[in-house]
């Protein structure tokens, strides 16, 4: 069994715009998992990481890293943000303004540690022609790689990500989904996601954990949770409807599932509410898997 | 033939008060932005306070402090041999106190208007406070240090009342250029009078224009996100 990396248990009385929230969250997260907390806008989410990250104190609770007692009210433990292994992407990015690319990165790495990790990162993240400029001159993709690098930078035990990708269109986000799932596999990360977008908790997510009001009301795989019909088939792949044309009496709609499209036969009666570019999941029941060697 | 000394002395008491100023407004203006105690509106308060009150009333109660004749005065004239009415190190004192909101108040600004995320984007970056303001906030705030610096400067160069009360007019020590002007008002030589006046009226104003110069250069080349 698997020793849990996080274990996070906090209560905190929250003051927002709609009166006053008691936050009471537990969880646990094992290493290597990306757990994506979800939830309605005030539930909480972005809280969670900045009590993770030291920057938003608890009223009790205890939080322990591998072990690591990073917060025990019990015990007045509360190490400040700077002694905590955590790499936060705001959602705003909050790259330094005056530092160039480069320097942004270069910033991030502890004395003492090896900066190759930083021309590593440059050129991973396609960066290279970049470097030199400051973020000014970016655009929003651009900076979102910026900030995912910087976080990545110091070798954090959690990456944790405030909705990263709110800011940019659903090309970009698509391409920038491809960062994360990266950063967090080749560079064996465990990370917490906040987000509200569906298509992009499907495609990063081991687990999810949905939030209300300041409480988990629901945790566990993403299919678990958002579909409510569970269909008993062993392959589904979430993509967005880039088609739709009729072919005699059937339907042929095309659904663009990571970089490839699937084409799947419906009836005018099962396309009736599907609309080009909308979220939707392809399942299939009875099939046979084989695989067959790419490289 | 003008006499520069008044000029002189005006310069180096702005540039020793405006030096002093800076070390004194950092990290004032860093308490009063980021600290949580609510007496820090009762400090600012009093920071603002040379804004509005008259020099003269300023003047009036240093002088008293500073009198031997009272405690705090007989304590540095017998213990410290500081003599600090009608002395140069006593108009530095004044002008301390009556130009530092010109300084603060610029700096205060400035941290105010940076973003929470950067303070705090370098806090999770592992990097320790002193280190994200030296390395962090202050490049970014550089247009309010230019211009907390050079608004002291230049309020120190104009100041009348605080330096007649403190200062005397004791030409060589404690006559400066705006004391100078007066004097030489007074004794209806207007050609010098206004000579003086020219060129306080010329370097003020070639100040400002080269610090709003600069700070439009520098907000151009670095906008806050």
């Amino acid at each position: 069994m698997t020793t849990p990396l996080l274990k996070f248990q906090a209560t905190k009385m929250l003051h927002t715009s709609g009166g006053t929230q008691l936050l009471d969250i537990s969880f646990e997260l094992d290493p290597g998992r990306l757990l994506t907390i979800y939830g309605a806008s005030g539930a909480g989410k972005t809280t969670i990481l900045r009590i993770l990250a030291g920057l938003t104190d608890i009223d009790s609770g205890f939080i322990a890293v591998e072990g690591e007692v990073w917060v025990n009210t019990a015990a007045k433990v509360n190490w400040p943000a700077r002694k905590r292994s955590v790499g936060l992407v705001f959602q705003d990015f909050a790259l330094f303004p005056h530092l160039t690319v480069r320097e942004n990165l270069e910033y991030a790495i502890p004395k003492g540690q090896d900066g190759k990790i930083v021309t590593e990162l440059i050129e991973w993240m396609e960066l290279t022609a970049l470097r030199d400029k400051r973020p000014a001159a970016l655009s929003g993709g651009q900076q979102q790689r910026v900030a995912l690098a910087r976080a990545i930078a110091r070798k954090p035990r959690i990456l944790l990500l405030d909705e990263p990708l709110s800011a940019l269109d659903d090309e970009m986000r698509w391409k920038l989904q491809d960062y994360i799932i990266r950063a967090h596999r080749d560079y064996e990360l465990t990370t917490i996601l906040v987000s509200h977008h569906l298509p992009e908790i499907f495609r990063l997510s081991d687990e999810v954990i949905c939030l209300d009001k300041g409480q988990i009301v629901r945790q566990g795989q993403p299919s678990d949770i958002f579909l409510e019909e569970k269909i008993s088939s062993k392959f589904k792949v979430t993509g967005e409807i880039i088609e739709i044309v009729k072919s005699d009496i059937v339907f042929i709609v095309s659904v663009l599932c990571a970089n490839t499209v699937v084409k799947v036969i419906a009836t005018a009666d099962e396309i009736a509410g599907l609309r080009m570019g909308q979220k939707v999941m392809v399942a299939s029941k009875a099939f046979n898997p084989v695989i067959l060697r790419i490289e | 033939m003008i006499d520069f000394q008044p000029l002189w002395l005006s310069l180096r008491l702005s540039l020793v008060t405006t030096g002093i100023l800076l070390l004194i407004a950092l990290p004032l203006a860093y308490w009063l932005t980021y600290s949580r105690y609510r007496i820090k509106i009762v400090v600012e308060a009093i920071v603002s306070l040379p804004m509005v009150l008259p020099p003269s009333v300023l003047g009036f109660y240093l002088l008293l402090a500073f009198s031997p004749s009272h405690a705090l005065g007989k304590f540095l004239d017998q213990t410290l041999a500081l003599r600090l009415v009608f002395t140069f190190p006593g108009l530095v004192i004044a002008s301390l106190f009556y130009s530092l909101p010109f300084m603060v108040n610029p700096i205060l600004s400035g941290f105010k208007s940076l973003p929470p995320a950067l303070k705090e984007a370098s806090h999770t970056l592992g990097k320790s406070s002193f280190t994200t303001l030296v390395k962090i906030l202050l490049p970014n705030i550089r247009p309010s240090l230019l211009t907390g610096v050079v608004l002291s400067f230049a309020h120190t160069i104009g100041e009348f009342g605080v330096v007649l009360m403190i200062g005397g007019n004791i030409p060589g020590q404690t006559r400066v250029a705006s004391l100078a002007i007066y004097d030489e008002m007074q004794s209806m030589n207007y050609p010098m009078a206004n000579l003086y006046s020219l060129i306080l009226l010329v370097l003020s104003f070639s100040i400002l224009l080269s610090v709003y110069l600069i700070n439009h250069h520098f907000n151009k080349a670095n906008p806050l996100p």
